[in-house]
């Protein structure tokens, strides 16, 4: 075996309280690729964004090549060595392929503040050269396939000469053959002794390509070896391998038999295909998925933000063409992005604003010139607040940017109650929150199917969605591989469906 | 170390600047301290004349910086103003002229159809005026309202969109009328420029009335809530069921209209229709929006921040007019004021943005 070249010992992390990561230890020997893997919260994240000075652990420590390891900066990460393959690439679209590998350290004409194209060019033809990729150094990244784009980062860690090269999902956006062609360059890099940490939710890849595996589970290792010892099933149980806590609501209702929402062969090339589902009256429908099944895209289109090329959508019986949100809010359905920062929330307006901003039409004159209600409007805005217990100031005064993310998500749930919705369709709702308020979120949830609602949960935790849903629809690759009722939720039967199509070699 | 009553002296003086600093009417108390300021060494500033020449040429100002708000609420620019109130008054002056130098005008695209050397062929008719009036108001509308679909459906920057714009009905206005000016207006129309109800003249009246409308339209309708929303993020409002594209295009057509307004006004004070009416506005309606402190960044905007930047701004152009300086010194001293009115708007946000933490 292989002497270590780097070692986690005992790092912890918390954020406001809650242990993101709990005394995580173990080593990548070098020349090997370790397997990290894990569900989403799993800390995964956090534990690269410690070794890549980007966080600092509250404890513990990390041993770089036997000496102590402990950026504090991302640059200090690149000194040492060690390298990061993101799943979204970083790369400048609109420069070419020589650019962006020496975008910050441009060879020079001696002493002079000039660039030397020639040598910037020679030395990225030899990269590209090294992982067989036939380029030409000036082509312009804009140009490039997703694939090619990866090897290009891939050609910018390895001249920076880095030994120990992380990749996160890189494989996401590649095609079957263009992961291969990647595989077999990370093993080429192997050979020539580089050592790497591979995190991905594909487990058959994992399993492929790894020389040894650690599973993350609540931030803390539960499961670490050899990866010939692993099978994907040992994968799953040790990522999930865990009760559903008793932390959700009793539900006060049963679903009912009317539909409220219907979506007949849903396709959109490339993105969704043939998605069929009814969602009832008064029933939580959780979709569950990895990320880039198309969970996210589904919801989009059914709320109109997106469009499709074929099928149909039903709304409490009526077909609907759902153009664009207002319609479908015309139409009694309401959207929790999984964005609020960026699309749930205008940051620069008052809480008022915020609450009171889908149901603006309900509260004017019918006819022009549509004069606000403001007393009313306040009122009922007062109403939400005070229900949901958002913890704001002055709601006329105070800016949603200044609100906590839990309150933030509950001004955002918060407007759509306001338009009293007959469907809710709630992508991550308690993403970034903190425990107490995603119970609140939870609670929220159950008001509503009490007062008929039905809820469309899209969540990539699990746990969430068995603890809430009467049923769960699970989605892989923009197709849905599985449908649970409630009598039949198992967290492992939920992750093979998720994982369907993801397993072995393609 | 201070004395004791240093610091705390020191603080309240402190917790008074940044009050009126952050205050709504900052721009108000700046512009009196400012005319108090000159009174001392320039008493003619006081003077009636010069207040009647300050007070005419605010109003005007108003009506444009009114219709630039609209579209700055929306994070947008309408650099176009200027020549939709050239085009607007060479349109007007069109329908009401009363007579026309065939010598001058012989070469205008229109002559023989609209023009002939009796003005229009609505010339001394009752209807010259209202319907002269109508097709201003109605053409600077349209223009808005291109430049919003160009905004808003097509997606192109408003900057360009409207840069463009500018060019084209500048140029447009030239070639209508071969570049000279269209007098002989009747006289029920240019006394809208000099006239009054009593001693109140008629474009205050016409801009008060403009003002309080875009004051009930921006505070108390859903359109205003929703031209606020659009301008903080046009994502958050799409989703939200905004029909954002509508809103811009309004906020553009209303831009053109105000502009149409200005150009009805200045029209009439100036008593012809003129190519290059407006021609060196642009810089003075931003900067006195700017000056009022609505945003470029979009999202802020009151119709008394509108009013406050442009009492500023005249206060300063007229006193600049009356000092006796280089050519150059006015604009460079105009350019200087606005520059500092942008970094206190920035400065004020933060400042803002604090005490709301605490």
């Amino acid at each position: 075996m292989a002497d270590s070249i780097l070692q986690f010992e005992g790092v912890s992390k918390s954020f406001f309280g809650v242990r993101a990561l709990d005394d995580v230890s173990f080593s990548l020997p070098g020349g090997h690729l370790l397997g990290l893997i894990g569900e989403n919260g799993a800390g995964k994240t956090t534990l690269m964004n410690i070794l890549g000075g980007v966080l600092t652990a509250d404890s513990g420590t990390m041993t770089l090549r036997a000496g102590k390891y402990a950026p504090r900066r991302p640059a200090d990460a690149t000194e040492a060595g060690i390298t990061f393959i993101h799943q979204e690439l970083n790369l400048f679209t609109n420069l070419s392929i020589a650019d962006n590998i020496f975008i910050d350290r441009f060879p020079r004409l001696g002493r002079s503040p000039f660039i030397d194209r020639r040598q910037t060019r020679r030395q990225t033809a030899k990269l590209l050269e090294s992982l067989s990729l036939s380029l030409a150094p000036q082509t312009l990244v804009d140009r490039l396939a997703p694939g090619e784009r990866q090897l290009v980062e891939i050609a910018k860690a390895l001249s920076t000469g880095a030994g120990i090269i992380l990749f996160d999902e890189p494989t996401t956006s590649l095609t079957a053959a263009e992961t291969q062609r990647l595989f077999d360059i990370i093993r080429r890099l192997r050979e020539q002794g580089k050592s790497m940490i591979y995190i991905s939710h594909n487990l058959g890849n994992v399993l492929e390509l790894a020389d040894d595996i650690v599973v993350l589970r609540d931030g803390r290792v539960v499961d670490a070896g050899p990866a010939r010892d692993f099978t994907i099933d040992r994968m799953i149980s040790r990522m999930v391998g865990r009760a559903v806590d008793q932390v959700f609501p009793t539900r006060r209702s049963r679903p009912s038999e009317d539909i409220v929402l219907e979506v007949k062969a849903l396709s959109q090339a490339g993105i969704v295909r043939d998605i069929n589902l009814v969602l009832h009256k008064a029933e939580v429908l959780g979709v569950f998925g990895l990320m880039g099944s198309g969970r996210t895209e589904l919801a989009r289109m059914l709320f109109g933000l997106e469009p499709f090329e074929q099928g149909r959508i039903r709304v409490n019986g009526a077909p609907c063409d759902c153009i664009s949100p207002t319609d479908s809010i015309r139409r009694g359905m309401a959207f929790v992005t999984e964005n609020r920062r960026e699309e749930g929330l205008l940051m620069d307006a008052t809480v008022l604003d915020n609450v009171g901003l889908v149901s603006l039409p309900a509260f004017a004159s019918p006819r022009f010139p549509r004069l606000l209600r403001h007393r009313q409007l306040g009122g009922a805005v007062a109403r939400i607040v005070e229900s949901m217990r958002i913890k704001s100031g002055p709601v006329a005064r105070t800016l949603a940017r200044n609100l906590s993310g839990g309150n933030q998500q509950k001004v955002v749930i918060g407007k759509w109650l306001m338009s009293r919705p007959a469907i809710l369709i709630m992508d991550e709702p308690t993403r970034g929150i903190d425990v107490g308020a995603k119970y609140e979120v939870y609670g929220i949830v159950n008001d509503l199917t009490a007062r008929g609602a039905g809820i469309l949960l899209i969540s990539s935790e699990l746990e969430e969605l068995m603890g809430l849903c009467d049923r769960i629809l699970v989605m892989s690759k923009g197709e849905i591989t599985g449908d649970f009722d409630r009598a039949r939720f198992a967290q492992e039967s939920i992750l093979h469906a998720a994982f369907e199509g993801h397993q072995g070699r393609r | 170390m201070d004395s004791s009553g240093g610091p705390g002296a020191r603080t309240v003086i402190r917790r008074l600047l940044r009050r009126t600093v952050l205050s709504e009417n900052f721009v108000l108390y700046l512009s009196l301290v400012f005319f108090i300021g000159l009174y001392v060494f320039m008493p003619y500033i006081a003077s009636e004349r010069n207040l009647a020449n300050i007070s005419s040429n605010m109003w005007p100002l108003l009506a444009l910086v009114l219709g630039q708000m609209f579209v700055l609420i929306l994070g947008g620019i309408d650099l176009s103003q200027t020549s939709i109130m050239a085009l607007t008054s060479v349109i007007g002056a069109m329908f009401m002229t009363t007579q026309l130098d065939p010598d001058l005008f012989t070469k205008s695209p229109l002559w023989g159809l609209l023009l002939s050397a009796d003005g229009s062929p609505l010339s001394g008719t009752l209807l010259a005026v209202p319907l002269g009036i109508a097709a201003m108001l109605l053409v600077g509308t349209l223009v808005g309202l291109l430049n919003g679909v160009a905004v808003a459906k097509f997606r192109m920057p408003a900057f360009m969109v409207t840069l463009v714009s500018m060019m084209f009905f500048s140029g447009l206005a030239i070639y209508l009328t071969k570049s000279e000016n269209i007098m002989y207006l009747p006289e029920g129309y240019t006394r809208i420029g000099s006239g009054g109800l009593g001693p109140v003249p008629w474009s205050f009246l016409v801009v008060l009335a403009l003002a309080v409308a875009t004051h009930i339209l921006l505070r108390h309708t859903v359109l205003g809530q929703w031209f606020f929303a659009v301008g903080r993020s046009v994502r958050t409002s799409v989703v939200s069921g905004v029909p954002t594209e509508r809103v811009i295009v309004i906020g553009y057509a209303l831009s053109g209209f105000c502009a149409a307004v200005a150009s009805v006004l200045y029209s009439a004070r100036l008593e012809g229709g003129r190519p290059t009416l407006g021609q060196n506005l642009l810089l003075d309606v931003i900067g006195a929006a700017v000056i009022g402190g609505i945003s470029l960044f979009g999202g802020k905007g009151k119709v008394l921040w509108a009013l406050f930047g442009v009492l500023f701004f005249v206060l300063l152009s007229n006193a600049l007019s009356m000092l006796i300086l280089p050519f150059y010194a006015e604009p460079v001293v105009k350019g200087m004021v606005i520059l500092l009115a942008a970094l206190l708007d920035v400065t004020r946000t933060r400042l803002l943005a604090r005490e709301v933490a605490l």
